[in-house]
């Protein structure tokens, strides 16, 4: 669906997302919605990377801080964050971000693995890298990104 | 045509359901007219179905079982052998009925083998009634069979008059049998006021049925007509309980007179899920208006509103109900499975159903559905021993499985109870061994459950053979990883030679928890109402106070002594002062702003601190995400009224904490109950330490007045012996049996525990305060070392009960003959005094004391114990005893003796670990002289004394 013939060859379409400043690519097709983190309930004793869980029309979905996953500087608390809605496996997950950004159609060859000297921890969540004019794009595996591991957290 | 089919499949299948379970059960009562007709009518609904839709190959199958049906209920003898070719057709017409869903159409093939089995049998038995009725009965008898089956197989001559003879006419009329023209004949040429009116709908096969029988009253078969009578109001009861368990699906059907499609539609799930969401926005836009209007205090809203208010929360309700099924519908099929078991293994098996109606969310419904089955069979297998087996064993020729649902603390719990030869631990251990799961070492140092655990490892059976029932080692795991899935856990025990106990427990998902919304650093949780016990506002002064034992901190209650949970703490939250949860202690302790939430979990009971309670709420528990089902802290989430999630505490998950908080290691609570069940019922609490030696050690808690830590430095020495300043007294200290007075502490506080009685105390010094714990005493290993009762096993290690009468007269030489005691020394005789008490803790504790206090002592285990003393001619002046007793309690002891001849004049003073007042009470009317609590050693030496001045004066 996302997928569309362009001037080179098949293009996909990203969500553009920005975290501390570095500009992150979603599939579209995995971005339910983007709304705004309000009213969120922290969960005691969960692993860090859990933001909270909060009510989207009914739903319960469990927020990811995203500077968290990405080992990133926590943010300033007083702005208000957005966060990406996904769904996996019946599950409703907000990733927290600092702030949309554009979709944008890329072309799939242009698209490249992510540099060997890549943090790990980015490693592990990334798919691959787009060169754009201005700035790198990192395009973020989702299932990587929720796969926080059957970690057991100390209760 | 297609709707029509599919509402006639999922109808029969549902229909061969219950005839499945109504025929095991009518095996076993053969003579239950009730149930004979209730499965005759569904297989004849489903024959005329099938003649309805032009399936002739079903219909054929279930005419011909419907005939072999119709001669038991005419009385032929039912056979095992005949009930087993009715669930053989029934198992041919569902597989029928699976290929006609997949084809749309019934498929080609013959069924001769087993229709010519049933004619055969219904054959058999007619031709036995036939030679034992006379010839000139042949016309009753037709009646009468006519008359059993008039009302169905004419109003399905009614609806088919073509479609049925085709049946008909496949075979020969059986002797006895009437053909379809006879029997409609006989329909309507029989007076009645309901035959003359032919029901207008087709739709209506068992109407007349019910009603019919009246109408051959006139025949000439009399004994007939109360028959189907009873059979029918039966039915109309059963129709009742049927409908209850359908869970609404069934709706009307097989009631009197009613339709059987009207009651209910089939809705998919995805649909009702969809509704459910709908109705939780459409509360929370409900909540927001109300939230506005609330603001403008003359809102023309505000009726409207409140009306909306109103049957949103209706519709809530109504939509939740329709996600709950009984749990019964998941057990449906298993009488029919362990039937078949039993002939197949040629066991005995019942099989006992308790909490069908436990209702659990459908989805979760379906997922428990296939491990429940599987478990059953499991246990009828490799659980339940062989008849003769269980006969050597001396065990009932029946083996039990036990199935059992219900509700606990916001949770479902189904138990799988056999009563057969248990887990074999060596067995268990020999493949684990053989798999690598574990070493020789690893396997050592587990504790039997552990071990047992082992079953739901994959791969994992310990049948030595595998039988086609089970034992493929496939099952537990898959059980496991099933019910995991849900969000569930499952658990066993295990007794080897008494059976097993499986236990599942699974989150009520989706179903309404009343909660309780509590607050504790500036967040909100719900703690489910079901295991609240009680709340108390821990006051400053007054009343309920918390203190600490050793940083432990604890709330006086009533009679006991509850250990607190700080909830802060245990979130690792921040406590409301801004201070870590460090210092939750000592700063918050007593300020009175606390209140404290009394948890009972299983038997154990403890109080939660919070900061505040708000209300109770009833929520809708949603599973938590699975990144956070590794918190044992929280069952759930839900969104409350205003939108805002809150966690929903889990007591279960607390229960464990206590328990781990304090070190040990935290045992299922039950596993324990059930092990000491049998010798011990209540519960002491007992304080844990460690003096002297590694091993804990307890006393307990009752008998120590306080717990204090005193400065080593104040420690004299005065005299061989060392004391201490205490409350402006000088308190002699004693050590425990081994303990080097080299151990004392240099610096910081010496714990101790200080004993009180009158105006004396003692000190005996220990190394360390280790824990309070509640739970079952049973001295399991004797001691003939000073100072020592013996071994128990507390929280699943080895503790030493320490003896305390033993350093009694070390700190005070003639603590046990004191002044007071003295006038009773001085009498000429010792008074007999009997102590019943089934804790040979307490009779090991008291007897002593008693005996030191000028009475001979005779010990009884039990009330039966003791009435075998009287019955042998033995006398008493005084009786002391236990209330709670396993068997005959204490008060039914009592009011056996009251009005003995022999021993109703001695005085009998009532010990009992509980004072409520009821029970006191309910004591003094049984004739108990006094009740006394049972570590109120002084209150009893006093109330001896009394009876003995009363005894004297009497004299």
């Amino acid at each position: 669906m996302s997928e569309k013939q362009g001037a080179n060859g098949p293009m996909e379409e990203y969500v553009t997302v920005l975290i501390a400043g570095q500009l992150f690519g979603l599939p579209i097709n995995r971005v339910q919605d983007v709304f705004m983190l309000k009213d969120m309930t922290e969960v005691p004793l969960s692993i860090p990377e859990i933001a909270g869980v909060l009510n989207l029309r009914g739903r319960i979905v469990t927020a990811i801080d995203m500077r968290q996953r990405l080992d990133l500087p926590p943010r300033d608390s007083n702005e208000m964050a957005m966060a990406v809605g996904i769904e996996v496996a019946r599950e409703s997950f907000g990733l927290v971000i600092d702030r949309i950004g554009d979709v944008l159609y890329l072309p799939i060859n242009e698209f490249e693995p992510s540099p060997v000297n890549l943090d790990p921890r980015w490693k592990r969540v990334a798919d691959g890298i787009f060169r754009l004019e201005k700035e790198l794009l990192v395009i973020l595996d989702v299932d990587k990104v929720l796969d926080l591991g059957e970690r057991d957290v100390a209760a | 045509m297609d709707d029509l089919l599919q509402e006639f499949l999922t109808e029969t299948v549902e229909s061969l359901d219950v005839v499945d379970v109504e025929l095991v059960k009518f095996e076993q009562e053969p003579n239950n007219a009730a149930i004979l007709g209730n499965i005759f009518r569904l297989v004849h609904t489903i024959k005329g179905t099938c003649g309805f839709l032009g399936l002739p190959r079903l219909g054929a199958l279930a005419h011909a079982a419907e005939t072999l049906m119709g001669k038991y209920r005419d009385g032929a003898p039912v056979t095992s052998d005949g009930v087993s070719l009715i669930l053989q057709t029934i198992d041919r017409l569902k597989e029928i009925l699976e290929q006609l869903e997949e084809m749309q159409a019934e498929p080609e093939g013959v069924d001769d083998d087993l229709i010519s089995l049933l004619d055969q049998m219904s054959l058999g038995k007619m031709e036995a009634e036939a030679a034992a009725k006379a010839a000139s009965e042949a016309e009753a008898a037709s009646a009468e069979t006519a008359d059993a089956r008039t009302a169905g197989v004419a109003a399905d001559g009614m609806l088919t008059p073509t479609d049925e003879p085709v049946q008909s006419a496949d075979r020969n009329l059986k002797p006895g049998e009437v053909s379809l023209e006879d029997l409609e004949r006989a329909f309507n040429e029989a007076p009645g006021p309901d035959l003359s009116v032919p029901a207008p709908q087709p739709a209506v096969p068992e109407a007349p049925e019910a009603k019919a029988a009246p109408a051959p009253a006139p025949k000439p078969a009399p004994a007939s007509a109360p028959k189907p009578k009873a059979a029918a109001k039966k039915d109309e009861r059963r129709s009742g309980d049927e409908r209850r368990k359908a869970g609404g699906s069934g709706g009307g059907k097989a009631k009197g007179g009613g339709s059987v499609k009207s009651q209910s539609i089939r809705v998919s799930v995805e649909t009702l899920e969809q509704l459910m969401t709908m109705v939780s926005e459409l509360v929370l836009t409900r909540n927001q208006l109300l939230e506005m209007v609330r603001k403008h205090d003359d809102s023309e809203f505000k009726g409207p509103l409140q009306r909306l208010s109103n049957v949103t929360a209706e519709l809530q309700e109504g939509v939740m109900q329709t996600r709950m099924q009984p749990i019964g519908n998941a057990w449906q099929k298993l009488p029919r499975i362990v039937r078949d078991l039993s002939h197949e293994l040629d066991k005995k098996i019942d099989l006992e159903m308790i909490g069908a109606e436990t209702e659990l969310d459908r989805q979760v419904l379906e997922v428990i559905k296939d491990p429940l089955t599987h478990m059953v069979r499991n246990s009828a297998d490799h659980g339940l021993e062989d008849t003769a087996d269980r006969v050597m064993l001396g065990k009932p020729e029946a083996g039990r499985i036990t199935l059992s649902a219900y509700h606990e603390g916001g949770q479902i719990i189904i138990k799988i109870v056999d009563d057969g030869r248990g887990l074999n631990a060596e067995k268990i251990k020999a493949k684990v061994l053989s798999n690598g799961l574990a070493t020789e070492d690893e396997l050592e140092r587990m504790s039997e459950a552990q071990l047992h655990r082992f079953i739901f490892h994959a791969g994992f059976s310990t049948a030595s053979e595998v039988t086609a029932v089970s034992g493929r080692g496939v099952g537990m795991d898959v059980v496991r990883t099933n019910i995991e899935l849900i969000g569930g856990t499952v658990d066993l025990k295990s007794v080897a030679g008494k059976g097993s106990t499986f236990i599942i427990k699974i989150p009520l998902t989706l179903a309404i928890v009343s909660a309780l919304i509590v607050e504790v650093s500036g967040q909100r949780f719900a703690i489910p109402q079901l295991s609240v016990v009680e709340l108390v506002r821990a006051h400053g002064e007054a009343g309920h106070r918390i203190e600490m034992i050793n940083d432990t901190p604890v709330l006086r209650l009533r009679n006991k002594l509850l250990p607190l949970i700080y909830l802060n703490a245990m979130l690792n939250l921040p406590s409301g002062e801004g201070g870590g949860p460090g210092e939750r202690t000592a700063g918050k302790a007593g300020d009175g702003r606390e209140f404290v939430v009394v948890t009972q979990v299983g038997s154990q009971t403890f109080g939660v601190v919070v900061d505040s309670v708000f209300h109770t709420e009833e929520i809708v528990v949603k599973p938590m995400s699975s990144m956070l089902r590794g918190i044992s802290m929280f069952s759930g989430n839900t969104i409350l009224g205003d939108g805002s999630v809150i966690m929903i505490i889990d007591p279960n998950g607390i229960a464990q904490n206590v328990a781990n908080d304090a070190g040990v290691q935290s045992v299922s609570e039950e596993h324990r109950e059930e092990e000491h069940a049998a010798s011990a019922q209540e519960l002491t609490t007992m304080l844990v330490f460690s003096a002297g030696s590694e091993e804990p050690k307890a006393v307990p808690l009752s008998l120590v007045t306080r717990l204090e830590e005193i400065d080593p430095a104040k420690i004299e020495h005065s005299n061989g012996r060392d004391l201490v300043q205490y409350r402006g007294k000088l308190m002699p200290l004693v050590y425990m049996e081994g303990y080097d007075r080299s151990q004392l502490k240099t610096t910081g506080g010496q714990p101790m525990l200080v004993f009180t009685d009158a105006d004396r105390s003692m000190g005996l010094v220990v190394d360390k305060i280790i824990d309070i714990i509640e739970d079952r005493l049973i001295i399991e290993i004797t001691s003939d070392r000073p100072g020592v009762f013996g071994a128990a096993v507390i929280r699943e290690r080895a503790t030493e009960i320490i003896d305390i009468a033993h350093y009694l007269p070390q700190a005070f030489g003639d603590w046990l003959e004191r002044k007071d005691r003295a006038p009773q020394e001085k009498k000429s005789r010792d008074l007999n005094l009997l102590l019943v008490d089934d804790s040979p803790f307490f009779r090991n504790m008291l007897a002593p004391l008693l005996m030191s206090a000028g009475y001979k002592v005779t010990l009884a285990a039990s009330a039966e114990e003791a009435l075998d003393m009287k019955d042998r001619g033995e006398a008493f002046d005084i009786i002391v005893s236990d209330i709670e007793m396993p068997g005959m309690s204490g008060i039914d002891f009592a009011e056996k003796l009251r009005f003995d001849p022999d021993w109703g004049e001695t005085p009998i003073i009532a010990l009992s670990s509980h004072a409520e007042q009821s029970l006191i009470e309910r004591s003094r009317q049984a004739g108990f002289y006094e009740y006394i609590g049972k570590f109120d050693r002084e209150g009893l030496v006093e109330t001896l004394r009394e009876v003995r001045v009363e005894m004297e004066e009497a004299v």
